[in-house]
């Protein structure tokens, strides 16, 4: 969907340029993140595209077609842009904000009150909304306003500029996930900038890595990048917790679980000292047909476990939480397991080992 | 000699329509500077804005011609143009253009970056981007600037009464001519009157202009 064919960006006067020569596609419906250190070009890479920056060398399609043959306006009217502060117009209601690009396009007066609707819908997003001003907004209402309008005639292309840089982390997670709901419904071709390599793991099905001056060192999935970092750069820029960032990749759902050191209600001496034997601790769970009920140390049941007093398991973590959630529930937890559920009913445990596992593969 | 009254009611209930006619040569006299003014300070700061090297001497031009006393601007235009309307008006759109100029672009900087860059990156081509965008936006403190303007303007045209014209500026010059206290008196609170009944509207306009300025709740 986007081709960029050996682009390179030198501003005027700039010793070095800011973008060498920079190959990379993006195929339709994936989301890319570019991220890198200040002055790796991203934001440059990313205008270049829209040509809010004129390339100076090398060429860019955009659905095959060579964008240095479409005029600037009429090129970024058919591509949605959202960057880090929204820009949204202040003086203009929430409403037409949303109907910037419609509006230019020509678009029908009914057509275009049916799309603001949509798009308010789809946000999630009070109706009332339409009529007021951005200023009467909260950080996150206008965030949501910002892609609403990006995406207000329905373009094939979305460019953001470093979208959630200005909110705060929990506000930011959230949209993140609200961006991820919204692709697999609309399966835009998305080009993310961030500065934040945690964001891109999240978000972005491929993370390209550039360097200084443009240099692309990786462009592969956040799991492959993580796994196999291509050169010393790209390992120090994951960070050293690189086994952890893994972990938030996968989801419980997708490993297998183990039963763990579980007796029946009723169970005797016997069978409680054999169950946790069996895993090497000193404490067992009690499960009543799919009902965890809790757990108690095996000093505290000499006589099996009829009748002793259950501690319950305070996290319940189901198939779509991570394996990052799990770790940190099983080294909090007293009994070094994170036990998870189908709503209710309950599945299985993951043990600290279990979880190294999958990263050690 | 008769002992003549501070302010002698008569005289003016007498002169009622030159009154009227004063007042509202006054008026055209400033609408006329103004919206002159506002056009070549729109078309200069314009100018300064698309290139930057041009605004200094186009601020530092506009700054001069505030500074000259306007005795002697109307002193050195009348053998040019005569005693007219013309004079008068190259005088009076003069003094406008350094505070136009300055508030336009002061308005149109200070625009959020965000917006314009949103506004680019969605489509909009440098000349709708000013008519949707920049114009509107830093109309506040465009506006602003055109309240000050027609302040110093109305007051202003009081002294084009050396060439024959001045409004109410009129009755000022007769009254010190005459030593006639009620036409001095008249000319000056009517000058401030016309300034302030002008600020206010320029007021009201800019609130009917700007809607979105007055309403800010949420963070």
């Amino acid at each position: 969907m986007i081709e960029l064919d050996a682009v390179g960006k030198t501003y005027p006067g700039a010793a070095a340029p800011a973008v060498t020569s920079l190959d990379l596609v993006v195929t339709t419906g994936e989301i890319v993140a570019l991220v890198g250190p200040s002055g790796c070009g991203k934001t440059t890479t990313l205008k270049m595209i829209n040509r809010l920056i004129e390339p100076s060398r090398g060429t860019i399609r955009v659905a095959g077609r060579d964008i240095g043959s479409v005029p600037g306006p009429e090129l970024r009217r058919g591509i949605g842009y959202v960057i880090q502060h929204t820009g949204l117009f202040p003086h203009r209601t929430i409403a037409e904000n949303i109907a910037t690009v419609p509006r230019m396009l020509g678009w029908e007066r009914g057509t275009i009150a049916r799309r603001i609707g949509e798009l308010v819908e789809l946000m999630g997003l009070d109706p009332a909304i339409g009529t007021r001003y951005p200023a009467e907004l909260s950080g996150g209402q206008r965030q949501r306003v910002g892609v609403a309008r990006a995406l207000a005639a329905d373009p094939p292309v979305l460019l953001m500029d470093e979208p959630f840089g200005a909110v705060d982390p929990i506000l930011r997670s959230r949209l993140q996930d609200e961006l991820l709901a919204l692709q697999r419904r609309l399966h835009k071709t998305i080009v993310l900038v961030t500065h934040d390599i945690d964001e891109a793991i999240k978000v972005a099905d491929r993370v390209a890595i550039l360097n200084i001056g443009g240099v692309l060192e990786q462009y592969a999935p956040p799991g492959e990048l993580l796994r196999a970092p291509a050169n010393a750069f790209v390992e120090d820029f994951l960070g050293a917790d690189r086994g952890i960032k893994r972990l938030s990749l996968i989801r419980i759902a997708e490993v297998p679980l183990e039963a763990g050191p579980v007796v029946a209600p009723g169970a005797g001496a016997a069978e409680v000292a054999e169950a946790m034997r069996r895993y090497g601790v000193d404490w067992f769970g009690v499960v009543s047909g799919s009902d965890l009920l809790g757990w108690a140390w095996g000093s505290e049941a000499p006589s099996g476990a009829g009748g002793v007093a259950l501690r319950p398991f305070e996290v319940r973590l189901q198939g779509a939480d991570t394996l990052r959630d799990a770790l940190d529930t099983a080294i909090t937890g007293r009994t070094l397991v994170a036990p998870v559920f189908d709503g209710e009913r309950y599945l299985g445990m993951l043990t600290v080992d279990a979880i190294s596992r999958q990263v050690i593969g | 000699m008769i002992a003549r009254p501070f302010i002698d009611w008569g005289w003016i209930v007498d002169h009622l329509d030159e009154i009227r006619d004063r007042i509202g040569e006054h008026l055209a006299l400033t609408a006329i500077a103004l919206g002159i003014g506002l056009i070549i300070a729109l078309v200069l700061a314009l100018a300064g804005l698309r290139v930057p090297r041009a605004l200094p001497p186009i601020t530092w031009t506009a700054g001069v011609l505030y500074t000259i006393p306007s005795l002697a601007l109307f002193a050195f235009l009348v053998p040019i143009t005569g005693f007219t309307t013309l004079t008068a008006e190259i005088g009076l759109v003069s003094y406008t253009l350094l505070i136009l100029i300055r508030s336009i672009v002061t308005g149109i900087q200070g625009i959020d970056p965000a917006v314009t860059e949103a506004a680019r990156g969605m489509g909009y081509s440098p000349r709708r981007m000013l008519w949707e965008i920049e114009l509107p936006l830093a109309l506040p403190v465009i506006v602003a600037g055109v309240r000050l303007a027609a302040v110093t303007t109305v007051g202003l045209v009081t002294v084009t009464a050396l060439i024959g014209l001045g409004g109410v500026g009129f009755f000022i010059l007769r009254g010190l001519n005459r030593f006639f206290d009620t036409e001095i008196v008249l000319g000056t609170a009517l000058s401030v009157m016309l300034a302030m009944i002008l600020d206010a509207a320029l007021v009201g306009i800019e609130r009917v202009l700007t809607p979105w300025s007055r309403r800010r709740s949420a963070t």
